[in-house]
């Protein structure tokens, strides 16, 4: 184990290439077949994919397996794809800009309503959600089985992170800057949304990305709260065609390729702000 | 104009939540005189066929209606939808759910239609009439014909070795040790699927009632159970001895369903505990090897009062929430599925396997062994008797969970069968019943 | 890492140096800020929460609900399948979080030494995180078959008879965990890196003049002064152990029969059945074992300070 981090970057010792064609070699093992083996069997055929071993497809099956996936169920999986973009677009949408008003005002303004807020900004981020409770409340609304019920609820379950998030980072964002803009006549909505929201885009990138890719991804809250096939999230597609493609593994591995899609191309265009985001708010606690 | 961004994002954010695509492509009002049904059935192969089949031959009488098959989960997720589409009121205009205890627990006075102001009401099988029936009151039509719960047997690998039906538990394991020193694996068992564990304790049923007749009434009383019935008893004891005798198939943790039927198909194996309905999958699957499978009721100790445990069919059934004139359509579709014409719809979508539950229906005659096999059962008196779960309202959620540990030698069977009396208790304190 | 980014912020053009206004009878900070988001929060999650509390005393199907007291936590802690699953949840949190700790930590030491290819490293390791769970679940549940699945394929090259992963009752709920770690340890190793790379470097430089080993500097340097980031791993993973239902429900269902069991699975299952009163006991349950572990613990992890 060499376990000295990168020393600075005047003297650069010889990389060490044992230990670096080790690690290759595992990752290759560990991380990269899994993923090949997924894109493997998701273009072969229906005889060769029963047999999951981790070989070349005799034939290339991507467009006929495409399509056959596309076409299950009447289409069940573009309608899947339409419902999960709703629920992440307006759910992040909806929880980002909420929690920065909090935080905003959390950080900012010292008062009785302190303390509670801090409370349940820990509470939120500990607690289990109570489901059956939920679907009750959701009822009582009438809004259960119903797609702004669930944002809401996406809301709700994610709006603590978030303002960890954020307060973290509107604290570093000098005080001068509301004086200034509050003497040049701005009320508060203006002032939040004119002069301070802006200036939150880095974390704002952060919260969108780690929101996102979690709502996406999201299973229970779906399986409880929107029950019902026409209904059915990307991540309920998997699990519905599992139990229809149980002898059919090429299907089952191309919409599992077909899901991890935008996740893919969220990692590929935002793999430096994902992490950077993600330490600047773990790191602080 | 301060709160413009606000209402900017209030606005998207309904005008994206409005837009849920659950509505893709479903126009309910089609106009001109014309409705449209949907009609909700579980999301097996069999049961997709023959929703199909029914709504094309019903339209192809009814021009004016049309019928959209919708599909759901199976098992313990199907009916968690089922309840909860009840009572948010918006279920399918028809659907298609078990008869028996699991159509009590839909509280059908409260949610569903009642039918006995239709004529076809009369001619339905007396037994499926109970199994549908509560409160006096009927609520149901046949979906397809009479279940056995029994063993599905490969018939060529009996000739081969020369062996008997067996009407003991003794010769059944006896033919076991044979089929086993023959290279087959004598009891297929697929646990992946969890629900196909339950056979030998469910399937076992006759033989509890031939021995304790009044079994389902103390059952239901709270007075008999599972772990304390002798009789009741012995089908955790089978499981557990197919297993400990080493007579399953090596992959029977990991197989499912789909692998128990090929199995059973190419005489991998030769003893499946099974629904008879899975030999329409065989058929449409492996229609060579179908002629080879056979059925024969679970052995019991006592060869002489040994029968078959039947299951009756599932229901089709209208919620309170249809009205109007889709409710006029929807007791004609009723009345179309309760008819010869619909029993021939049936059978055309999947393979009878025993007889249908509307007098005057009658079976193709050239049938599948299976159903012959469970026909000479039927027509024996004394010979068949209906599943627990259409004499009593009860039954625990988690059997399937337990016949598998119990299956796999995880649990000893007395053990299995007290954790199962807890949870008909469970289920028993839910449903209010008296005594629990 | 964080500071980085946040000295970005511009110090606006307009900040004149004017002297502060008095808070008056209109903050700039108004409390109807925190409206909307209270409504939302306070009706689907706080509501609920309190809530639940009665309704876990009550004998609740769909159509009404009958106040019966304790019974549904007797019924719980009565039955072994369900005593099992708060065991289960234990055993996956503690594994599951330990495992991620340890090689999350060594992940990244690994990946800010020295080596080749670090940048891909990084990713790779990443990427699992981002990948839906039910995948994941489903395709390691294939990988995972005993007599089929490349896993045990790959063992069988090198003579080893692999286990049956997910079928065998001795093994289920650990290989569901090994999964849970491969997905999740790419989270730590990116909260280590962090905490590792914001030690400042005169640190290492004096162990070096100090002729500290590399065991010597990571137990004096690295352990302590990334604490921050280790504190966040545990609490963050113990959390995610606790409530864990995803990968469970997709790789095993719970099973074999009910050996891998967890609370959250638990809970579904009443959910499933239609015992709506004892499906929240169970969430009440759940919730008072994350809190009863993870409250004092962090409490204890945050007072200790770094004493270097």
């Amino acid at each position: 184990m060499s376990a000295v981090p990168a020393p600075g970057p005047r003297r650069k010792p010889r990389p060490n290439y044992l230990l670096s064609a080790v690690a290759f070699l595992a990752s290759l093992v560990v991380f990269v077949v899994p993923f090949v083996f997924v894109a493997l069997t998701a273009v072969k055929d229906r005889r060769q994919a029963a047999d999951l071993d981790f070989s070349w497809p005799h034939r290339f099956r991507l467009v006929q397996n495409f399509v056959e996936v596309i076409r299950a169920r009447d289409y069940l999986l573009i309608i899947a794809y339409i419902n999960s973009t709703v629920l992440t677009v307006a759910s992040v949408t909806l929880m980002t800009v909420l929690a920065a008003m909090v935080a905003y005002v959390l950080q900012r303004r010292r008062g009785r309503w302190n303390g509670l807020v801090d409370f349940l900004v820990l509470a939120g981020l500990i607690i289990p959600p109570a489901v059956v409770p939920t679907i009750w409340v959701l009822q009582r609304l009438g809004l259960f089985r119903r797609m702004p019920g669930l944002i809401l609820v996406e809301v709700a379950f994610g709006l603590a992170f978030c303002v960890l998030l954020f307060r973290a980072f509107i604290a570093t964002i000098p005080r001068e800057l509301d004086e200034a803009a509050v003497l040049d006549g701005a009320g508060p909505a203006r002032l939040f949304f004119r002069v301070i929201l802006p200036l939150l885009r880095p974390v704002i990138v952060t919260v969108v990305l780690v929101q996102s890719v979690f709502v996406y991804n999201d299973f229970v809250n779906p399986l409880y709260f929107l029950p019902g096939e026409q209904n059915a999230t990307v991540q309920l597609t998997l699990y519905n065609f599992n139990s229809q493609f149980s002898t059919q593994y090429n299907l089952l591995f191309m919409d599992i390729l077909l899901i991890t899609i935008p996740p893919l191309i969220m990692f590929l265009a935002f793999n430096r702000q994902i992490v950077a985001g993600m330490t600047a708010g773990a790191v602080k606690g | 104009m301060r709160f413009r961004p606000l209402i900017l994002l209030a606005v998207t954010g309904l005008a994206l939540s409005a837009c849920s695509a659950g509505s893709l492509g479903s126009s309910d009002d089609e106009g001109g005189g014309k409705v449209a049904l949907s009609f909700l059935v579980d999301n097996s192969e069999d049961a997709a066929r023959i929703g199909e089949q029914l709504a094309r031959d019903f339209t192809a009488a009814n021009p004016d209606i049309t019928v959209k098959v919708e599909t759901r989960p199976q098992g313990a997720e199907g009916d968690n939808l089922i309840k909860t589409r009840l009572s948010t009121g918006d279920m399918t205009d028809v659907f298609q759910y078990n008869s028996g205890s699991l159509f009590q627990a839909l509280a059908p006075q409260k949610n569903l239609v009642s039918l006995d102001d239709q004529p076809w009401v009369g001619h339905l099988d007396d037994n499926f009439r109970t199994t549908v029936s509560t409160g006096g009151r009927t609520y149901g039509a046949p979906w397809g014909g009479f279940i056995a719960g029994a063993i599905m047997y490969n018939k060529a690998v009996y000739a081969r070795l020369g062996l008997q039906v067996p009407k003991t538990w003794a010769a059944f394991m006896a033919n076991n040790a044979r089929i086993k020193a023959a290279g087959i694996a004598p009891v297929i068992q697929t646990y992946q699927d969890t629900w196909t564990s339950q056979l030998f304790v469910l399937g076992d049923f006759h033989n509890v009632t031939a021995a304790e007749p009044d079994f389902p009434a103390r059952y239901t009383r709270n007075q008999a159970r599972y772990a304390t019935s002798p009789a009741a008893l012995k089908g955790f004891r089978h499981l557990q001895e197919v297993h400990d005798a080493g007579y399953l198939n090596k992959d029977f943790a990991s197989a499912k369903f789909d692998d128990g039927l090929k199995k059973l198909a190419r005489g991998e194996g030769a003893h499946y505990p099974m629904l008879s309905s899975a030999v329409s999958t065989i058929v449409a699957n492996y229609p060579q090897q179908a002629g080879d499978i056979g059925l024969f009721a679970i052995p019991s100790d006592d060869a002489a009062r040994n029968g078959l445990t039947v299951w009756s069919p599932a229901g089709v059934y209208i919620p309170t929430s249809t009205a109007g004139a889709k409710l006029d359509a929807a007791r004609k579709f009723l009345a179309f599925i309760a008819s010869p014409a619909g029993c021939a719809s049936t059978g055309t979508a999947s393979t009878p396997v025993g007889p249908y539950a509307v007098k005057g229906c009658r079976l193709p005659a050239d049938v599948t062994q299976v159903a012959k096999d469970t026909q000479q059962y039927l027509d024996r008196p004394g010979g068949s008797s209906l599943a627990l779960e259409f004499l009593s309202p009860i039954k625990g959620p988690a059997l399937e969970q337990i016949t598998v540990e119990v299956g796999s030698g995880i649990r000893p069977a007395a053990d299995g069968a007290a954790l199962y009396d807890q949870d008909v208790r469970k289920q028993a304190q839910q449903l209010g019943l008296e005594g629990w | 890492m964080a500071t980085t980014t946040m000295r970005r912020t511009p110090a606006g053009r307009r900040a004149t140096g004017a002297p502060a206004p008095g808070v008056g009878a209109r903050s700039p900070y108004p409390y109807w800020f925190y409206l909307p988001a209270a409504v939302i929060y306070g009706l689907l999650f706080i509501v609920p929460t309190l809530t639940a509390f009665y309704f876990s005393l009550t004998r609740w199907t769909i159509f009404d609900a009958q106040f019966i007291g304790l019974d549904n936590y007797v019924t719980f802690f009565r039955e072994p399948a369900l005593v099992s699953g708060l065991t289960h949840t234990l055993v996956y949190a503690v594994v599951t979080s330990g495992a991620k700790v340890v090689l999350g930590m060594l992940l990244a030491l690994l990946l800010t030494s020295r080596i080749v290819g670090r940048g891909y490293l990084r990713s790779v390791v990443f990427f699992p995180v981002l990948v839906s769970t039910i995948g994941v679940g489903l395709t390691f549940t294939v990988l995972m078959n005993p007599d089929q699945g490349l896993i045990n394929d790959a063992l069988a090259v090198t003579g080893i008879d692999g286990p049956a992963w997910l079928t065998d009752p001795r093994y289920a709920l650990l290989s569901v965990a090994l999964v849970d770690v491969w997905k999740g340890v790419g989270l730590a190793t990116v909260i280590f890196i962090a905490g590792i790379v914001s030690i400042p470097r005169e640190y290492f430089e004096a162990a070096k003049v100090d002729g500290a080993g590399a065991w010597d500097t990571f137990r004096r340097i690295v352990l302590p002064l990334s604490r921050p980031a280790t504190v966040t791993v545990i609490l963050l993973s113990l959390i995610g152990g606790l409530r864990s239902f995803d990968l469970i429900w997709a790789m095993t269902r719970g099973g074999p029969g009910f050996t891998s069991d967890v609370i959250a699975s638990v809970i579904y299952k009443q959910y499933q059945a239609g015992f709506y009163g004892l499906s929240t006991a169970g969430n009440v349950v759940l919730f008072l074992v994350v809190t009863a572990i993870v409250v004092p613990l962090s409490r204890l992890l945050n007072r200790k300070e770094v004493d270097l």
